[in-house]
């Protein structure tokens, strides 16, 4: 009980230690999710408007991937970045650069396979108003983006939650190393493990608000989308 | 926007559509010239919107040529067709025409003006900046009217525009495209209201089950129909 005392007493004080480490890990998921939807949202967008043959493979391969494991996902891009593996020379590891890959990465299938499948039920509705209009390919992709737009919000704030949450990624490309690569999750784990349960439960509760906070905002744009745009 | 002689006529010659084993158009022969209003009539199931989606490119014929000014393939960059239940893009009134305009290669410094003549022309200028998908039936079958009138057509297809729309509605619409064909475009509009086709048709294309029974001028299609198929469907009787 007296842990939890000073967990929230810790936020309550404005802890540097403890907001530094949650201004990180808000840092690393973010750049991450802008990351994955930069390539993801077009992504999803083509692989909804094109037919080729592997496609259904593609989308397959896709959805699975959404399931990713983050262990598996952290190992693959260590092996990438350790000093012997392929980009070993940019010497990333165990820098926050190496946790936005990682995460990136994680994130990616879930923003590029819910962007197919949204985009391509909007695509059912369009696909003769555009082609009647003339509408070349690219404006196609853009347009369809663009009107998806608000369920696409929930598309990215639900990559941003599978970020935020993750601990086996960042673990193993970060290394946990204090105050440069230390996340919400990575100290979680590490102060458990120490028992140093104040700081550790302090962090869960500002982890458990921040995804509430997330979910919260993707319900208000829904409601205020349905409100203003029908 | 007079259509130049060179898109017209439009002819099908031995057209048929088919999905699978259902024939959906069989042997259509027709020419349409310039003129007042085609309307193409029939009951439902007739084909009469797939003979709009050839007109407008968004189908080929399984077998057959449609073929516009002697000219096979293409069709002419300017025209439209408004569908009976038109997607409204998921932006504001304002924003829909701006967006039919920009795809019609309108430029950028004209198109706020041109928009707002638009609304004007289909009297939704108060409902420019509402979302367009709150818009009632009626308000929605008029900006996609204005939308599809961005392209400047020559041709402006037709597909039951006022099917779900009251009288007073159905009247607006129905002005805006006698207008439309006052100032040069050829409308082929799709309809089964015997009013509406009394109201605008120049000529009459008669369907029934994907197959062509006549193609008149509107006075002698009512007071002379040359087949029985015809003369039930003007009594108002049920055609099999």
């Amino acid at each position: 009980m007296s842990e939890t005392l000073t967990a929230w007493q810790l936020i309550a004080s404005g802890d540097a230690t403890l907001f530094a480490i949650v201004g990180l890990s808000l840092a690393v998921s973010l750049t991450a999710v802008v990351v994955a939807g930069i390539v993801g949202l077009p992504l999803g967008a083509i692989l909804a408007l094109t037919r080729f043959p592997g496609r259904a493979a593609m989308v397959v391969v896709l959805n699975g991937f959404m399931g990713l494991p983050p262990v598996v996902v952290g190992l693959s891009v260590y092996l990438l970045l350790s000093r012997s593996g392929p980009l070993g020379e940019l010497g990333l590891l165990f820098t926050p650069t190496a946790m936005v890959t990682a995460q990136a990465l994680l994130v990616l299938p879930i923003i590029a396979a819910l962007t197919r499948h949204t985009v391509e039920d909007l695509w059912l509705e369009y696909r003769e108003e555009l082609s009647a209009m003339g509408v070349g390919w690219a404006s196609r992709v853009a347009t369809l983006l663009w009107d998806s737009r608000f369920s696409l919000v929930t598309v990215l704030l639900a990559g941003f939650g599978r970020a935020a949450a993750e601990v086996g990624t960042v673990m193993i490309v970060g290394g946990n190393i204090d105050g440069f690569t230390r996340t919400m999750t990575t100290t979680i784990a590490l102060e458990t493990s120490r028992g140093n349960l104040a700081l550790a439960i302090g962090l869960g509760i500002i982890l458990i608000l921040l995804i509430l906070l997330v979910n919260a905002t993707a319900w208000g744009v829904r409601v205020w989308a349905v409100e203003r745009a029908g | 926007m007079r259509a130049p002689a060179s898109n017209l006529p439009l002819v099908f010659d031995d057209v048929s559509l088919s999905a699978g084993a259902t024939t959906i158009l069989d042997r259509i022969c027709l020419t349409i010239g310039l003129g007042a209003p085609t309307l193409v009539l029939g009951p439902n199931g007739a084909g009469k919107t797939s003979l709009l989606r050839l007109c407008m490119g968004l189908l080929n014929p399984t077998r057959g040529v449609v073929s516009w000014g002697g000219r096979i393939g293409g069709g002419p960059e300017r025209r439209a067709i408004l569908f009976q239940k038109p997607v409204m893009l998921r932006r504001s009134v304002a924003a829909n025409i701006a967006y039919g305009l920009a795809h019609a290669g309108c430029p950028r410094g004209l198109r706020a003006q041109r928009t707002e003549e638009l609304l004007d022309s289909v009297g939704l200028s108060a409902l420019a900046s509402r979302p367009a998908r709150r818009l009632s039936g009626g308000e929605q079958q008029r900006l996609a009217l204005a939308r599809a009138l961005a392209r400047q057509p020559e041709i402006l297809l037709l597909d039951e525009p006022t099917a779900s729309l009251d009288p007073a509605a159905t009247r607006f619409v129905e002005e805006i495209i006698l207008a439309t064909a006052h100032s040069g475009t050829k409308i082929i509009m799709a309809s089964h209201d015997l009013g509406q086709v009394r109201r605008l048709a120049g000529d009459v294309v008669f369907l029934v089950h994907g197959r062509l029974f006549e193609h008149a001028d509107a006075s002698d299609f009512f007071d002379r129909p040359a087949t029985p198929q015809a003369a039930a469907f003007i009594r108002g009787d049920l055609v099999l």
